[in-house]
């Protein structure tokens, strides 16, 4: 009941602008927000209590859990410690996010370079017709996107070059193969969201019945 | 016209030269749908608006107006040459009390001494006017038509299937695995993993994603293996253990679930990532689910997870991350089929009739595109127009 009454208000909401319809998206993102830093003390405990009972029953791979109650007893003894003003430059919580959690978020990152290296090779050999063609669509536009590409086509006249094609494949293909994903995507969205909004849906509550 | 006092006397010869004509036809009315709050001001060029002409902008002045008498008039904003309409859509106006504008064109130059001279020229009054709100956006009667019309049909279809029609849904091979990947699982004797994204329970995708992790939890539950199910929102960790206790439940073993499988580990992006790679490469898992809202992450985690030899079905309506998933996992549910997932997993009658409604809002739109491109061709646009949401 109270998803349908919620989930209707929101629709409502989208073709009213009168106050107080204008102001529910707003109303709604603040007590979401509430809601989630209340949870976040849930989820911060859990981390904790897992990551504790690892390290006294000196499970396998401990170590790691000994490193996350550390590491996150560091940051919030510290965060708290130096007030209101933790974020600004010079402190020492700013200290190890510059210094210590940018360079690990990058590192996890930067892999990512690694990862599409070798997902590329998988998705690239040709097995079979489809595979040829993004093999050979994947080719193009790689090529046009870098300036060897209109080096190696300079003679060509402007709008027949690798660049060109490249911008074509992207533009319409590509485009129109994306535009079709959004549109069954939105829906989707729309049934899902009359599922839930009618009760038909309710395995997302922990009822599937 | 304004100048520097100052340089009046030097400039005065040349202001009548550099003056530019005042706009015509200054109309104020309230901006129509919407909160309220917002007025907007069209009015006719100046004759000096014109490429090289002497007009540099429009500034938009308003006194209020009050017993038949405008007060103060003040600029309450600017425009480029060229624009013909300003609205405050700042909302900076009260609703119902009654404004006056003025619209101003100016030109700017500097003097042989470097400063910064000022020619301008007034309009007219507009008549009063106040802002007000109004109860429905005109501008997306369209969207409404199409929610109306899309909700008729998936409604219809539910009843349809309520009656015991039989309903045509094809066939999609991500879910037709999942039975596979969880025997796979139990065979091994190793881990499923089900990874629901970095979306929170206010993202559609993580709605879907526990609506399949329901139908996960069941399978793995009845084969007795053990689900892991590692999150990065805190609210997904209280409705995911939720949904997964009812799926213990529901085929007869609650005393199987254990809380704990359903743990939460941080709201970072890549230190989710991190760590759920670090369980991976430890666990060995036979089977990944990935089901919900990715970005960069996806390919780190499903790269990973295929080093290890795991059997993979993803599922996200990120279409950036597609190609990733396609690329590293063995099955891929594309977008919608996410969102249509949960309705093929359980073949209730009533979820399988939405998905009916839904493809033939489907079908309609494919029509539309293919009429659409028609007219376009021969430049009537009439029917895009339809379309088209503000």
């Amino acid at each position: 009941m109270i998803t349908a009454i919620v989930g209707i208000t929101f629709v409502v909401s989208y073709f009213i602008p009168h106050f107080p319809f204008n102001r529910m998206d707003a109303w709604f993102a603040d007590w979401f927000s509430i809601i989630q830093a209340c949870a976040i003390v849930l989820g911060a405990l859990n981390l904790l209590k897992l990551s504790a009972q690892k390290v006294i029953g000196q499970k396998k791979d401990w170590g790691y859990s000994a490193v996350i109650i550390l590491s996150f007893l560091l940051i919030t003894v510290i965060g708290f410690a130096e007030g209101a003003d933790y974020r600004d430059p010079g402190t020492s919580f700013d200290w190890l996010y510059v210094n210590m959690f940018i360079p690990l978020s990058a590192t996890m990152f930067s892999i990512l370079a690694f990862f599409v290296a070798s997902a590329s090779y998988r998705a690239f050999r040709a097995r079979n017709f489809e595979a040829t063609l993004l093999l050979v669509a994947a080719f193009f536009v790689m090529i046009g996107r870098v300036p060897v590409g209109d080096v190696i086509t300079g003679f060509m006249p402007v709008g027949y070059r690798f660049s060109d094609l490249a911008n074509w494949i992207m533009d319409f293909p590509q485009t129109a193969g994306q535009r079709a994903i959004m549109i069954g995507i939105g829906l989707g969205v729309v049934s899902t969201s009359l599922r839930v909004i009618l009760g038909i849906e309710r395995a997302h509550i922990g009822s599937g019945e | 016209m304004t100048a520097p006092a100052d340089t009046l006397a030097t400039v005065d010869s040349s202001a009548i030269l550099h003056t530019p004509a005042p706009p015509t036809n200054v109309a104020a009315e309230d901006t129509p749908n919407d909160g309220g709050g917002a007025i907007t001001v069209t009015w006719s060029p100046s004759p000096d608006d014109h490429e090289g002409g002497k007009v540099k902008g429009y500034k938009i002045i308003r006194a209020e107006y009050d017993d038949g008498k405008p007060g103060e008039f003040k600029e309450v904003g600017d425009v480029p040459a060229g624009k013909t309409e300003y609205s405050n859509e700042d909302g900076n106006t009260t609703d119902g009390i009654l404004y006056l504008y003025m619209v101003t064109a100016f030109n700017r130059m500097y003097d042989e001494a470097g400063s910064l001279l000022e020619y301008s020229s007034d309009s007219e009054q507009s008549d009063p006017v106040t802002s007000s709100a109004q109860w429905f956006n005109m501008t997306r009667i369209n969207v409404l038509a199409g929610v109306v019309l899309l909700s008729f049909f998936i409604i219809y279809f539910i009843q349809q299937a309520k009656a015991g029609k039989d309903l045509y849904i094809r066939r999609i091979a991500g879910m037709e695995a999942v039975d596979e990947a969880v025997g796979r699982a139990t065979e091994m004797g190793k881990k499923i993993f089900y990874i629901t994204g970095l979306g929170d329970m206010d993202n559609m995708q993580t709605i879907a994603s526990m609506t399949i992790l329901g139908r996960v939890a069941e399978l793995a539950a009845e084969y007795e293996t053990y689900l892991d199910v590692p999150v990065c929102r805190s609210l997904v960790m209280v409705t995911g253990r939720e949904v997964v206790k009812e799926a213990y439940s529901k085929v007869g073993r609650p005393d199987s679930f254990k809380p704990d499988q359903v743990h939460y580990l941080t709201d970072d992006q890549f230190g989710y990532a991190a760590a759920v790679d670090g369980m991976f490469v430890r666990e060995e898992p036979a089977t990944i689910f990935y089901m919900g809202q990715f970005f960069a992450e996806s390919l780190i985690l499903a790269e990973t997870g295929n080093s290890i030899g795991a059997i993979q079905i993803a599922g996200t309506a990120m279409p950036a991350q597609l190609p990733f998933f396609v690329a590293a996992c063995d099955y891929t549910l594309i977008g919608e089929e996410l969102f249509a997932a949960s309705s093929y997993l359980s073949k209730e009658p009533k979820l399988l009739g939405s998905l009916k409604g839904q493809d033939v809002g489907k079908g309609i739109i494919l029509v539309a595109l293919i009429i659409g491109v028609v007219l376009e061709s021969f430049g009537i646009w009439q029917l895009s127009n339809l379309f088209m949401v503000k």
